[in-house]
């Protein structure tokens, strides 16, 4: 896998979402940034809604950006912690598909999830951390390993002298394609968050092939403190602007969660028929037409 | 909550993650009262002090770190929990397919083999206190946890002070009997010749609760 200028694109080209998603292949492994309700790249979602591809593998800290992936049928496989609105603690979608058998889960901790993205981001094939260790994680995900330390000088559990500690052997979590969301970014495609917190956005970029950022807004420079200037552009593929574009997660301090959305969200996902009713009013359309029916 | 808040007694200066408003209240009326150095986030990505004033910056990555470096003591929740402290938060059922999914396993393996963990039952029952986990998300000592402290629930406390680190009755809260604790345990719990009473909130804590912490009143809705 070859690193460097992604894609040999001239640096100032920004694309649309649906130019995003026609680079996209079924069957890919697709990383979104943010955390559960909070800066998801929504709108880069939304037209993955739009589009035919299928047979997604979506690795996530997942909120509605899986929900949306596992009602329209599009996930095939979710690789995550949990599944969360925060101030709904389930997503609805991802809990029926559960209770229905119909979506596969490589159920990882956090801190796995986390490690697993710096491996990929490293180049290494894994990394060791307790995490998991004794727990119900190695069960369901028999392909997970352990591996013993080999400077020894280990303790085995009451005591005794062992070559070295065991720890699980956490493998890289390699993306066909990453889709984060900043507060804002410039067209070469350097990215900026302005809230409280970056979450893994830069680590989903680093371990794909593949790393899009829609923003806010795409301006001449990234201006403000250093520390908030998160992807440079050696990480980034391509840009798109998308005003709006996390709703209804949050995006601050541009705008907080749309919870009276949400809600509605969450009680249209419980039943079939509601659900199909959220959808012709409000993921029918295209982006325009999706943010024009969310202002009302 | 006085119990909860006990929990963090003897810490210092480690980070409290509390998860839930009765374990939220706890951790803070320990650090204004006997255990003034815990470090306490607003839920997002600030260390606040005691005054509520921005005292450091604390995302999801350096939590993570902070989690594997040792220095913290989380409070979860529990569905299922065993006499060994093995938890369970992800579903209920089989996991292929779940009866009832719950919240997923979140971090709470890693919690439980790099930190001190206790946890907080709002109704103790022998649906929660069970004999075998669906799934084991926190760990137990028969699986390699670190250092699991206290499990208080609405009618006792309980510690793994029992034979081979299994669970046993701390204190039973006033009013409640050993006998009650017993009948809403789903295995046998270690149960000490003489179980001594939770200790009551001090009069300067009850003030601290209703005017500071939660003059709303909203703990009374979860202890329902």
């Amino acid at each position: 896998m070859t690193r460097g200028v992604p894609g040999g694109r001239p640096p100032g080209l920004a694309l649309t979402p649906e130019e995003i998603v026609a680079e996209l292949r079924d069957g890919m492994t697709i990383g979104i940034g943010g955390w559960g309700s909070r800066r998801k790249p929504m709108a880069l979602v939304r037209a993955i809604l739009r589009s035919g591809l299928k047979n997604l593998t979506i690795v996530s800290y997942a909120g509605p950006d899986v929900g949306l992936l596992v009602a329209s049928g599009q996930a095939k496989r979710v690789v995550t912690g949990f599944a969360s609105l925060d101030s709904i603690a389930l997503e609805p979608h991802f809990r029926r598909a559960r209770q229905d058998g119909t979506v596969e889960l490589t159920e990882l901790d956090e801190g796995m999830l986390h490690w697993g993205l710096l491996a990929a981001a490293h180049r290494l094939p894994f990394l060791p951390i307790r995490a998991g260790l004794g727990s119900g994680v190695l069960e369901v995900n028999p392909e997970l390993r352990t591996i013993r330390s080999p400077y020894g000088g280990g303790e085995g559990r009451n005591g005794e002298a062992s070559d070295g500690e065991e720890l699980v052997a956490m493998p890289a979590l390699r993306l066909d394609a990453a889709l984060v969301h900043m507060n804002r970014a410039d067209a070469a495609g350097n990215g900026q968050y302005l809230g409280p917190d970056p979450y893994f956005d830069d680590l989903f970029c680093l371990a794909a092939e593949r790393a899009y950022v829609s923003c806010e807004r795409i301006g001449a420079a990234l201006e403000g403190p250093p520390q908030t200037m998160l992807l440079n552009r050696a990480m980034v593929h391509a840009v798109a602007e998308t005003p709006n574009g996390a709703h209804f997660t949050s995006c601050v301090p541009d705008y907080g969660r749309d919870e009276a959305f949400q809600a509605r969200y969450a009680k249209a996902a419980a039943d079939p028929e509601e659900w199909r009713r959220f959808e012709a009013e409000y993921l029918a359309g295209d982006e325009a037409a999706y943010q024009e029916a969310v202002k009302a | 909550m006085v119990a909860c808040a006990e929990a963090w007694r003897g810490d210092g200066a480690i980070l409290a993650s509390p998860m839930g408003l009765i374990p939220t209240l706890g951790a803070r009326l320990a650090r204004l009262t006997f255990e003034p150095g815990l470090l306490l986030t607003d839920g997002e990505a600030y260390l606040v002090d005691a005054q509520d004033r921005i005292e450091g910056w604390l995302p999801y990555a350096k939590v993570f770190t902070m989690l594997a470096a040792g220095k913290r003591h989380v409070m979860m929740g529990a569905a299922q929990i065993d006499r060994h402290g093995n938890q369970n938060i992800s579903c209920i059922g089989d996991w292929k397919r779940p009866k009832a999914q719950l919240l997923g396993v979140r971090g709470a393996p890693g919690n439980t083999v790099n930190h001190p963990v206790s946890y907080w039952v709002p109704r103790h029952s022998p649906r929660v206190f069970v004999s075998r986990v669906d799934m084991v998300c926190g760990v137990g000592y028969d699986r390699g946890a670190q250092d699991l402290r206290v499990v208080v629930t609405n009618l006792a406390v309980l510690d793994f002070g029992g034979p081979e680190h299994t669970m046993r009755l701390r204190s039973v809260h006033p009013g409640v009997q050993a006998g009650d604790v017993i009948e809403a345990t789903g295995f046998p719990l270690a149960v000490p010749e003489q179980v001594p009473v939770t200790r009551a909130p001090t009069a300067a804590e009850l003030g601290l609760i209703r005017t500071r912490l939660d003059p709303a009143g909203a703990r009374e809705a979860e202890l329902r």
